[in-house]
């Protein structure tokens, strides 16, 4: 649904090329988790693929529609939640009636059940400028999941929102997530989303360095305490003593733990690379 | 829904819908929810529950009516307890054997404190 195809992107020609070569295929029905450091590049690859950026080399493609030709049958049917955003001093009711419009797929009635989920009340009338930051997110967020578009990207999501907020927004994807739609949600906040993922990429230095689904990482690594004998590709201590990621044993299946994955490839991405490349 | 940390996301969703059975909550012929609901619910991926399903399935514990959904089978309360007995005999009870030889507890203290158990 949303092929990148050989991206080439700097902000600036001295600092070199933030993205080189770059490729990666999205498929609808998934929610995709894009976690990288600090600085990998996640957001500028989100613009890139909503048409925001234009990169030096390559495309991005959504649905055989290069992004960056911006023809409305695209961007009517994506949406993009960035980490940061202002909204303008209106009510929500006049966002809606302003901005609904663009969204062919657009339905109130969704929008009511998804500020419902945020307990954000029903009272449409309230203005976007008296609510807290977390407040003016929610309302987004359930604008952004009303929308229906087929491809939604959200930009760490999470942040900003309170601790129930975060259970909320975990509900309020599962609810929306349908096989002809596709998530991605960029973030740090691993622990926040781990269980809503079909799939995960890990990018650094303009690199995938791991991009496969939940269900493939299962299989291949364990996340459990060491054993003698052991060979993990990461250890991280702990009151209970070392945990690991090791390869996994033949039907032997944990709970994926994000953040030691992100940490084992990022520490040992060659040892990931060959576990993740040899045949079952 | 709160996760262990040991165990695969989809097989702990098992467990839960095989202490629902075991409970009565969900009842033999009854209507499991659908994948959707249940992900909604316990705010866990579809495909997931999906896998849990397959799973349930596999072993017989749920069964699909065409265009209607899953369902609890006959007796799958039976399969369950089975299956948690093959589990317990073969996973914690190694371990809680090796446990009691460490601790020097013999089987006539080991019968004891397990009558007493279940007097309680």
């Amino acid at each position: 649904m949303l092929s990148i195809n050989n991206l080439s992107f700097s902000y600036n020609k001295r600092n070199g090329n933030l993205f080189d070569d770059f490729s990666l295929e999205l498929n609808a029905g998934n929610v995709y988790g894009l976690l990288g450091k600090n600085g990998a590049g996640k957001s500028t690859l989100i613009y890139l693929m909503t048409g925001l950026l234009t990169p030096q080399d390559g495309e991005v493609l959504m649905n055989g529609d290069n992004v960056r030709r911006r023809l409305p049958r695209t961007l009517s049917d994506v949406f993009l939640v960035p980490e940061e955003f202002e909204l303008p001093k209106m009510s929500i009711k006049k966002y809606v009636s302003i901005n609904a419009p663009f969204y062919p797929h657009f339905s109130m009635e969704d929008m009511q059940r998804y500020l419902d989920i945020f307990e954000m009340g029903t009272d449409l009338d309230v203005k976007l400028n008296a609510l807290s930051m977390g407040q003016r997110k929610k309302v987004f967020m359930a604008f952004a999941f009303a929308t229906n578009t087929s491809v939604l990207i959200m930009d760490e999501p999470t942040n900003g929102l309170d601790i129930p907020s975060k259970s909320q927004f975990r509900k309020l994807v599962t609810t929306c997530m349908n096989k002809d739609r596709l998530m991605l949600i960029s973030t740090h906040q691993v622990r926040d989303i781990s269980e809503i993922l079909d799939h995960v990429t890990i990018i650094d230095h303009s690199q995938v360095l791991l991009n496969t689904s939940m269900a493939d990482v299962t299989s291949r690594v364990a996340f459990r305490p060491l054993h003698e004998g052991d060979q993990p590709i990461f250890v991280q201590q702990s009151p209970y003593g070392a945990l690991g990621a090791v390869p996994a044993q033949p039907g032997e299946e944990t709970k994926v733990d994000l953040e030691m994955l992100f940490n084992a490839t990022l520490l040992n991405p060659e040892a990931i690379h060959n576990l993740f490349t040899t045949s079952k | 829904m709160n996760f262990k940390d040991n165990k695969a996301i989809y097989l702990q969703i098992a467990d839960r819908i095989g202490d629902q059975i075991l409970a009565g909550s969900l009842t033999p012929e009854g209507k499991v929810p659908s994948v959707r609901e249940l992900a909604a619910e316990i705010e866990v991926n579809a495909n997931t529950v999906a896998r849990t399903y397959d799973h349930l399935q596999q072993n017989g514990i749920i069964y699909t009516k065409r265009g209607l959904g899953y369902f609890v089978s006959p007796d799958a309360q039976e399969k369950i307890v089975a299956s948690r007995r093959d589990q317990l005999m073969q996973g914690e009870m190694d371990y809680f054997m090796g446990q009691l030889k460490a601790v020097g507890i013999t089987p006539a203290e080991l019968q004891e404190l397990y009558s007493n158990y279940l007097d309680k």
